[in-house]
């Protein structure tokens, strides 16, 4: 899933400052699994932003809506009759579902309500974690489906750095697991640690956003 | 096709002397002078002077600009370059430069993460956004096109060949231990000519796994030259053995400094006894001795280890 987390309260009732009445809109779908911007947390937040701007001597009317899908225009459409009421949507989901808010609803400022940060999945209740960086150019065959890329933090190709700590953990988090480790590790078991002797040659990381905004056209479904 | 290369470094491993390497860490300063202080202290040692690229992630002097600056002085360097902070573009554009700089020895190193700088008492730029659009042994493989084969990493000619001598880092003990001569032996095909290691403390354990590199093949294609840090208090070795991945270090070790009264003594036994101690190991081609900012007991423990020019 796509993954968002909240930005600071500050921040939010800092970009609402001056507006009256405002849509806070959620996702129920990415953004909803990861309890960033779902219906639960469009109304969770809806009466803390009221309350903060009301202590900064702001009455603000908040009006909460959760789309099935923000990033599908034939969902988004169903905001056309409530955007007249208001002076300024706060999206929560993705910033995919965010754009084509803020794309149908041109004369209204979009202030984004969270960050997004991952293609992750819920790894544990309460803890998500990165599994994929759409690099364009999938390796998972390579690596007995781990990813180094979204995994690794410095996305190495061959191999572990010299940064693995003694219990096997990354020296960049020392709660997050050594990829390469682990790809190691699935080698043995599997008895094809030869595998990853042969030197992966430099990327191609021009399928991703490095080769300039993603565009994939397929003319067959044209 | 091989490109010749002679570097200093390079004659000494040819020539089968025990090589000697060690290490300047560029200032955090536009001003030379530092650089030029601390290799005063320790020319005329070694065969090659490692000088470091923006280690632990925090800004210096460019590799680079000070190797230019200590090659003037007559040391020969080791200019590190790490895949953290330029893509192979930038890269390549700056070893073509440091070629035509007259430097010739050149240390390919994934580079530690900018969130390193962050752990230490500086702030660094731990906001950063990291490169890593090649990895080291990536890199490795791009210089060795430079070099033999007159050809950048997308397969454009240059107009002649970068005449490097390439060197990897080696972290032997590191986890996951079975992996490590693995990954040596990826280095070495990729073209490593010379390998320097993460710091030895545990002998026992680091001639294991040179001795399956030996086995391998390994020692005969590239020299490796094992790291040794010079110990200057217990502290300071429990320290590296619960934080720093990939060096163990013995207790007795630890328990040998702390009983020590002169520990600045005990460390440049403990670091000529170790010396000693590497060089009997058959496949080890050196030492890449580090006496991090304490530079000035370097002459002494170079002698005490008969490791002067005179005598290697």
């Amino acid at each position: 899933m796509i993954v968002a987390e909240w930005k600071p309260i500050p921040e939010l009732l800092a970009s609402l400052k001056g507006h009256k009445n405002v849509l806070l809109v959620g996702c129920a779908t990415c953004v909803a699994e990861c309890a960033a911007g779902g219906e639960r947390e469009v109304l969770t937040l809806a009466p803390v932003l009221k309350m903060g701007l009301k202590d900064q001597g702001q009455e603000v009317n908040i009006i909460t809506r959760t789309l099935e899908r923000q990033c599908e225009p034939e969902f988004v459409e169903e905001l056309a009759e409530i955007a007249p009421q208001v002076d300024a949507i706060m999206s929560l989901a993705c910033g995919i579902g965010m754009q084509l808010v803020a794309e149908r609803f041109i004369d209204l400022p979009l202030y984004p309500g969270v960050n997004t940060t991952s293609l992750a999945i819920r790894e544990q209740p309460g803890l998500w974690t990165a599994r994929c960086a759409a690099c364009g150019d999938c390796m998972l065959g390579e690596t007995f489906g781990l990813c180094p890329v979204a995994r690794c933090a410095k996305s190495l190709m061959n191999g572990p750095c010299g940064g693995t700590r003694k219990d096997g953990k990354c020296e960049v988090d020392e709660n997050t697991e050594c990829i390469w480790r682990l790809i190691v590790e699935r080698a043995e078991a599997k008895g094809r640690l030869e595998d990853l002797v042969k030197v992966r040659p430099s990327k191609n990381w021009s399928n991703s956003g490095h080769g300039g905004p993603k565009r994939m056209l397929r003319e067959d479904l044209r | 096709m091989k490109t010749p290369v002679q570097t200093k470094l390079q004659q000494a491993i040819a020539a089968g002397r025990f090589a000697l390497t060690l290490e300047i860490g560029p200032p955090q300063s536009p001003n030379p002078e530092p650089l030029r202080k601390k290799a005063e202290i320790i020319k005329g040692l070694a065969d090659g002077y490692n000088v470091t690229d923006n280690q632990t992630a925090v800004v210096r002097m460019s590799s680079i600009a000070a190797s230019k600056i200590i090659l003037e002085m007559g040391l020969e360097p080791v200019m590190q370059m790490v895949c953290r902070d330029r893509n192979r573009i930038a890269m390549q554009s700056d070893l073509l430069g440091a070629s035509a700089l007259g430097l010739k020895n050149v240390l390919a190193l994934s580079g530690d993460h900018q969130k390193a700088s962050a752990a230490g008492k500086l702030k660094g730029h731990p906001g950063a956004k990291n490169v890593y659009d090649i990895d080291s042994i990536q890199l490795i493989a791009t210089i060795k096109g430079l070099r033999d084969e007159a050809k950048q990493e997308g397969g454009d000619a240059i107009a002649e060949p970068a005449p490097f001598f390439i060197g990897a880092a080696w972290t032997p003990l590191g986890t996951p231990r079975n992996f490590r001569v693995l990954r040596l032996a990826k280095k070495i095909a990729a073209g490593a000519d010379f390998i320097q290691t993460q710091a030895v403390y545990d002998v026992p354990a680091f001639a294991a796994q040179v001795a399956k590199a030996r086995d391998m093949g390994l020692t005969d294609k590239a020299a490796i030259l094992a790291g040794i840090i010079v110990p200057r208090s217990a502290g300071m070795l429990s320290y590296m053995d619960r934080q720093v991945p990939g060096v163990e270090v013995p207790a007795e070790l630890i328990a040998r400094m702390k009983q020590a009264k002169d520990a600045k003594a005990e460390g440049i036994k403990v670091t000529v006894e170790l010396i000693q101690a590497v060089r009997a190991i058959p496949g080890v081609k050196g030492v890449h001795l580090q006496a991090i900012e304490a530079e000035e007991l370097l002459p002494e423990i170079v002698k005490a280890a008969g490791l002067s020019p005179q005598d290697r």
